[in-house]
């Protein structure tokens, strides 16, 4: 069955599933990256509620658009979304982060629908210029989406990446950046300054959407114009909060890479209207 | 005199032919592809062909982009910039998720023409065997090479090819037939056993030709493929030699010899002495630096004479 059609509440519901996920697998392993995993919520949601041509019980449909986490510790919320749209059990989630799990600490191609192993930061928009490349070389319409850090834009690789893509006119590719503003220490402008970040990506030849990274009609949208957008490859800076959703996780570095205390998820779960308590 | 014949000139005319076998065969070029020869490639099918610049770790990644949506890609550059650069790239984005990426790189080792110590590729067996899912194979010789790149393409999984700048002595007949994973006897002898790979071999089998005039009969093996190692065909070989001396321009730490040492710590001691080089070495012509940093036959010679005076 391919995903395809759904409402909005739809979409905000799986979002919102999503991030019970999240913060139940990161809780149980007790490690993990529940910060970006929530940042990014509502963009995985969209992607795969609305936007993308896949099919969970294909994983390796040639057809397929491509969704490639760059960011790849922000795992929990893409093997939550793959798993509520129905790539593989819910219950594995559980095993997140365990032995003998095929859902790793970091995002790794053994699990269904997982299409690049990371773990080292600024490779995945490298990789969907190459699977653009294949996918433009076999006269196929699949499209690449890439989720990035904002962090992970300190990387030069992602530059190097960004320049090739427009160099190569590869205009079935999307960039999107999950502009928390928060890295693993602190605050982006404190370690690194990107900006004018928006600036920066159009002078590499790229179309820029800068978008609330939460809205889904403006994810919809952006999305929609990215499609139609030729000879150049589209970037979309999804200006998120860190934490989204849950209150003391929101806009706190903290939670960048730290599991939430029996009681901070409780909390975080309430929050989030969990009947499963 | 044997004729010497350029390995990356036979690699770029191999692309070529196989590219019209295979069309997912495509080639992803770091601005050296005059000196690589796959812009022999670029010139017959320029739509499978894409340049990168100078930017190893993009065009590593791109290719295990390409490689994970069934394309078989060839990264083109010099040994040291395809190797070392972008070896994050290699371990995480190609040999974890075991990704049909094929290095052929040129320009390998020592001999980059007068470019000095930051061209030369001496580290490159070591750390591309540390990479558990990578296929290693340097060809002694074009016949080899004109194998080894059909071998590298048709193999499902990563692999290194180590090519070298100069014209390389040819040391094979055109019957010979190379397969990944084993060795290859050139010659049998009964008091030692020289072990070369890459453009050592050629010294391997001089060095044998001169022994043979002091009495001492050599066994020549080609390990062309240098990871996996063909363990049986060194513990073979030893087990009637009882002495065994390795070649190759590479350091020697994590090199051929450091493999064979193991293996034969672990298995069946013998007597063992190493040819290969213990530092940096500088700019220069060819033959000085093979001379200076004792890549000779005349180095495999006295390494010899060493090991079987250890025997006794």
């Amino acid at each position: 069955m391919t995903v395809e059609g759904s409402s909005l509440l739809e979409i905000k519901d799986l979002a919102r599933r999503v991030r019970i996920d999240v913060l139940n697998m990161v809780a149980k392993a007790n490690s993990g990256h529940p910060g970006g995993s929530l940042s990014e919520t509502d963009i995985l949601a969209v992607l795969y509620g609305k936007v993308m041509k896949h099919d969970p019980s294909k994983p390796n449909w040639v057809d397929r658009d491509r969704f490639i986490l760059s960011k790849a510790h922000a795992c929990p919320g893409l093997y939550a979304v793959l798993a509520e749209t129905g790539y593989f059990e819910i219950q594995e989630l559980d095993t997140f982060r365990q032995i003998d799990s095929r859902i790793q600490g970091h995002a790794h191609i053994k699990t269904p629908g997982v299409e690049m192993s990371g773990g080292s930061l600024g490779q995945g928009l490298s990789f969907g210029v190459g699977v653009s490349l294949a996918v433009r070389l076999n006269g196929r319409k699949s499209r690449t989406y890439v989720l990035l850090g904002d962090g992970e834009c300190d990387e030069g690789q992602i530059w190097e990446a960004a320049m090739s893509a427009s160099h190569h006119g590869v205009d079935n590719l999307v960039a999107i950046v999950d502009r928390n503003r928060i890295q693993n220490d602190r605050w982006t402008y404190e370690v690194m300054s990107l900006e004018p970040f928006v600036d920066k990506w159009k002078s590499f030849g790229w179309h820029v959407l800068e978008i609330d990274g939460h809205s889904i009609d403006e994810l919809i949208d952006a999305f929609e114009t990215a499609e139609k957008t030729k000879g150049r490859p589209s970037a979309i800076i999804a200006n998120t909060l860190k934490g989204k959703g849950v209150s003391f996780m929101e806009n706190n570095a903290d939670f960048h890479g730290k599991a939430p205390s029996p009681d901070e998820l409780l909390k975080a779960l309430k929050e989030l209207g969990s009947e499963d308590m | 005199m044997t004729d010497s014949v350029s390995t990356r000139e036979v690699a770029g005319d191999m692309l070529v032919k196989l590219g019209h076998e295979y069309p997912d065969l495509v080639i992803v070029g770091g601005d050296l592809n005059k000196s690589t020869f796959a812009n022999k490639f670029q010139a017959e099918f320029p739509e499978r062909f894409f340049d990168f610049g100078p930017a190893e770790q993009n065009m590593v990644s791109v290719a295990a982009g390409l490689a994970a949506s069934g394309k078989i890609p060839i990264v083109s550059t010099f040994a040291v910039f395809g190797t070392s650069r972008p070896f994050d790239q290699l371990r995480v984005g190609v040999s974890q998720p075991r990704l049909n990426v094929k290095l052929i790189l040129t320009h390998s080792g020592l001999l980059t023409a007068e470019d000095g110590v930051s061209a030369q590729s001496i580290e490159d067996i070591a750390i591309m065997s540390a990479l558990p899912s990578f296929t290693v194979i340097v060809p002694a010789d074009g016949p080899e090479t004109e194998h080894a790149i059909r071998a590298t393409v048709e193999l499902d999984g990563p692999v290194y090819v180590r090519l070298s700048r100069p014209a390389t002595p040819v040391v094979h007949q055109n019957k010979y037939k190379f397969q990944v994973g084993r060795a290859e006897v050139m010659k049998v002898g009964d008091d030692v056993t020289i072990v070369a790979y890459g453009i050592m071999v050629n010294e391997a089998l001089k060095a044998a030709e001169a022994l043979d005039t002091q009495g001492i009969s050599c066994t020549v093996i080609n390990m062309a493929t240098v990871t996996p190692l063909d363990k049986e065909a060194i513990l073979d070989s030893v087990t009637h030699t009882g002495a065994i001396v390795t070649a190759e321009e590479h350091l020697l730490q994590g090199g051929l010899g450091s493999m064979i040492a193991t293996l034969l710590a672990t298995n069946h001691p013998v007597p063992l002495e190493m040819v290969g080089l213990t530092g940096y070495a500088e700019s220069g012509k060819p033959d000085l630096l093979l001379k200076k940093y004792h890549l000779t036959y005349e180095d495999i010679v006295s390494n010899v004479l060493k090991v079987v005076e250890r025997k006794s």
